[in-house]
């Protein structure tokens, strides 16, 4: 009877040493030059560059897609397809000349007629509102001068058209596969893809610019932030962005993690549509119960920077940071408001979060309990991603959702432009005709700074109204294996893989 | 003539099961009462003060990541578990009791098709369909209770019917119905009370099978929703934490479950014990 017992644990000693042995010896990823990267979500069905709706696969597809101009670092344009651009005195002719020898994924050369091509494809298909309604409102014309020659010509002037122009990423002419096999000019090209599994590109080595510094990446789908976090645990990714505070909170010494800030606004984004949610005092009575700064100490040990309306510290001039603080913490104020609207015993608030995302998710359970001390019976009910974009922001079947909004472009319009009354992506049905005519007369106007001035009047009528709670731009806490140098974070939702790389 | 249990002597004699048993249950009751009147702290309110503290004399248990003391929540979120466990097997008994009785005493055609179904119910995995049915309908704790009481009617109706079926043919149930008692009378009155002994372990074992059945729901994130505190969901909360500086939320979360199921556990084993 002893034997067996022997034997069993020796192999079991042998299993633990080569297991031990096993972790030990290198890092395979590290020698082949690859990395896997752990997402919180899959990509759309659809990676075709005009059906980028979510910013998850925004940010992936980032370093597969390129437009003539391309976003940096710092929130500047700078010139990507196009070498050069020459604008009319009238700012109304925009002549790009396309950089030389730029080649397409699938070895085709770029040519004037891709860019055309691109331009028309996106006008007529495009999900993203702003762009369309520049690309059919605001352009006039896109034409081939020559072969390295586009002329863009505009009805009227629009100072932030360089700012679409890189968001309608180029593409080549004809080609019928970007939803599943998707062609572009970005330092990496994709690969494959196993649905709500993974997603790997791979480096282009004819890549125009400097070229990735790693062979390969794959980014694997985590549909649960437990999950992310137990597959970080476990050293089966890299890299992963978009953590809490709470998920890096013992995170092992194998990692390091940067801060930065997601570029987005999480906010309690209120359906204005239904009652009592429809009454602004009612809504400022929310506000007022709210307390961000105790929100973020729970659930992000402090970190992330106030809002206070629809715009983030990183758009620099836009943004307003005297209004991060229009609603002062003050219980009493909510009650007064609250009783003044008709509810002196409050009202039933069901919050929703994504249940995918766990920052959502904390600070809904932590502006409950804010709320009930004003007396709102505030429930947090979790929807999976996909209902939540289906039932929530295409269906408005909510009272309040916790959420985060982001900018596809570097313009005022892709954080405002979702409340003026008749926009297709009012998702809180926010209704202010002041607001609508702020943003059309800012739209229409030249001068850079008065328009500056009417975007920040627009917000100040957000924050007033009280559209919504916007709370924070949160922190971005990105993981990443040590030994793995040059991520960096940009004022976009993006994640650029292009400059990571495994350190010699 | 069935057995009847010996009504005159002290039941907790010499059986160790039900004696332990009703003690552990006895004292999870009174805690899980007690949560629900009087605990030490709030146990929803966030403290931004006192996150992931350790177990110390302020905070027995120690305290979340959003600084909400873990005992109260135990004490208060285990009401919300024995109350779903309380509603399943009070629904799934009740619907058991009548097709098991049914079934057992008549046979024949609705025999075959009520257990059929039965059989079918507990073919499938539970879990699973628990969770296609919880993805349809949105979670929370009333649609829990339906969920896991359906899965529970075939546990219940299994037992009364075998029992039925036996007692169907005893000579106490030939003479009432010479005595001209109509079926219902009989199956109420006659064969019903007879069937006690073997149902109460098996509601016993049903809490207990329940309870577990709450927790993994609510751990797989299917069960009662963020805002309602249930031990299920508070370990799906502690996942995070286990192997990363704060183990005793999931610890402590754990010995409450434990020690409830251990306790019903005991009580369902005293109570077959019993009827021997």
């Amino acid at each position: 009877m002893k034997k067996p017992l022997v034997s069993l644990l020796l192999s079991a000693l042998l299993l633990a040493l080569c297991l031990a042995g096993c972790q030990k010896t290198g890092d395979p990823r590290r020698e082949e030059g690859v990395i896997a990267v752990g997402i919180g979500q899959d990509l759309n069905s659809s990676l075709s560059p005009y059906q980028l709706t979510t910013a998850g696969t925004r940010e992936v597809m980032f370093n597969v897609y390129e437009g003539l101009y391309k976003p940096a670092f710092d929130g500047s344009l700078v010139p990507a397809l196009a070498e050069t651009v020459a604008v009319s005195d009238d700012g109304l002719v925009y002549t790009f000349t396309l950089r030389g020898g730029v080649t397409f994924h699938n070895g085709k050369k770029l040519s004037a007629a891709d860019v055309v091509w691109s331009y028309e494809t996106c006008r007529d298909t495009t999900t993203d509102a702003n762009v369309k309604s520049i690309l059919t409102g605001t352009v006039e014309s896109v034409r081939a001068a020559d072969d390295r020659t586009v002329v863009i010509t505009l009805k009227q002037r629009d100072g932030d058209f360089l700012a679409y122009a890189a968001s309608v990423y180029i593409v080549p002419s004809g080609y019928d596969k970007l939803d599943t096999e998707p062609v572009g000019t970005g330092p990496f090209r994709y690969v494959s893809r196993k649905v709500q599994e993974e997603i790997v590109f791979a480096r282009y080595d004819s890549y125009w610019g400097s070229k990735a510094r790693l062979k390969q990446v794959t980014f694997k789908v985590y549909e649960s932030g437990t999950a992310l976090v137990m597959a970080l645990d476990a050293g089966t990714i890299d890299m992963a962005a978009h953590l809490t505070g709470a998920q890096i909170k013992g995170l092992s010494d194998r990692y390091t993690v940067l801060e930065g800030t997601m570029n987005l606004v999480q906010g309690l984004y209120l359906n204005n549509r239904v009652a009592p949610l429809n009454d602004v005092r009612v809504r400022r009575a929310l506000a007022y119960a709210i307390d961000t700064d105790q929100m973020m100490k729970l659930t992000a040990d402090g970190r992330g920077t106030k809002v206070g309306s629809a715009m983030y510290p990183a758009f620099g001039k836009y943004f307003d940071d005297s209004l991060t603080d229009l609603y002062k913490t003050d219980a009493a104020r909510a009650r007064q408001l609250l009783a003044e609207a008709g509810y002196p015993d409050g009202f039933d608030l069901t919050i929703i979060a994504p249940s995918n995302y766990t920052p959502h998710v904390d600070t809904a359970q932590v502006l409950a309990e804010q709320l009930k001390a004003v007396g709102v019976r505030a429930t947090v009910r979790e929807v999976e991603w996909n209902t939540w974009v289906s039932d929530i922001y295409a269906g408005r079947q909510f009272e309040a959702t916790v959420c985060g909004f982001d900018a596809s472009t570097m313009t005022a319009g892709a954080m405002l432009n979702r409340y003026v009354s008749d926009s297709s992506k009012n998702m809180c049905g926010f209704s202010s005709p002041e607001y609508d005519a702020l943003m059309a007369q800012a739209a229409s106007l030249n001068d850079d700074a008065r328009r500056t001035e009417l975007y920040r009047e627009a917000e100040r009528v957000l924050a007033e109204e009280c559209a919504s709670v916007f709370l924070q731009d949160m922190a971005d806490f990105v993981a990443v294996r040590t030994g793995l140098t040059g991520y960096r974070f940009y004022p976009l939702y993006v994640m650029d893989l292009s400059t990571v790389g495994w350190e010699n | 003539m069935a057995k009847q249990p010996v009504k005159n002597k002290n039941p907790f004699a010499g059986n160790w099961f039900l004696t332990a048993g009703a003690a552990i249950t006895v004292f999870m009751i009174l805690f899980t009462l007690l949560g629900q009147i009087w605990t030490p702290y709030d146990p929803s309110l966030p403290d931004e003060n006192a996150m992931s503290l350790a177990p110390s004399p302020a905070h027995w248990f120690g305290t979340d990541s959003f600084g909400r003391d873990i005992l109260s929540r135990v004490m208060n979120g285990a009401g919300t578990t024995l109350l779903i466990a309380f509603l399943v097997v009070l629904i799934g008994g009740i619907a058991g009791v009548i097709i098991g009785s049914l079934t057992g005493y008549f046979g024949g055609v609705v025999d075959e098709v009520l257990m059929r179904i039965c059989d079918l119910i507990t073919a499938f995995p539970s879990i699973l369909l628990a969770l296609i049915i919880l993805r349809i309908m949105e979670p929370g704790v009333k649609n829990v209770v339906w969920v896991l009481a359906i899965l529970f009617v075939p546990s219940f109706a299994r037992v009364v019917r075998t029992e039925f079926a036996r007692c169907r043919t005893q000579n106490y149930v030939k003479l009432a119905r010479l005595q001209g008692a109509g079926p219902f009378r009989i199956m109420l009155r006659h064969i019903l009370p007879n069937v006690w002994p073997v149902l109460l372990p098996a509601v016993s074992i049903g809490f207990n099978n329940a309870v577990l059945a709450e927790a993994s729901m609510s751990f797989l994130g299917v069960g009662v929703s963020a805002s309602e505190v249930s031990l299920g969901r508070m370990l799906y909360d502690s996942q995070n934490t286990i192997l990363r500086g704060a183990p005793w939320y999931a610890l402590t979360v754990g010995l409450v479950i434990v020690l409830m199921i251990l306790g019903f556990s005991l009580l369902g084993e005293g109570l077959r014990q019993r009827n021997r």
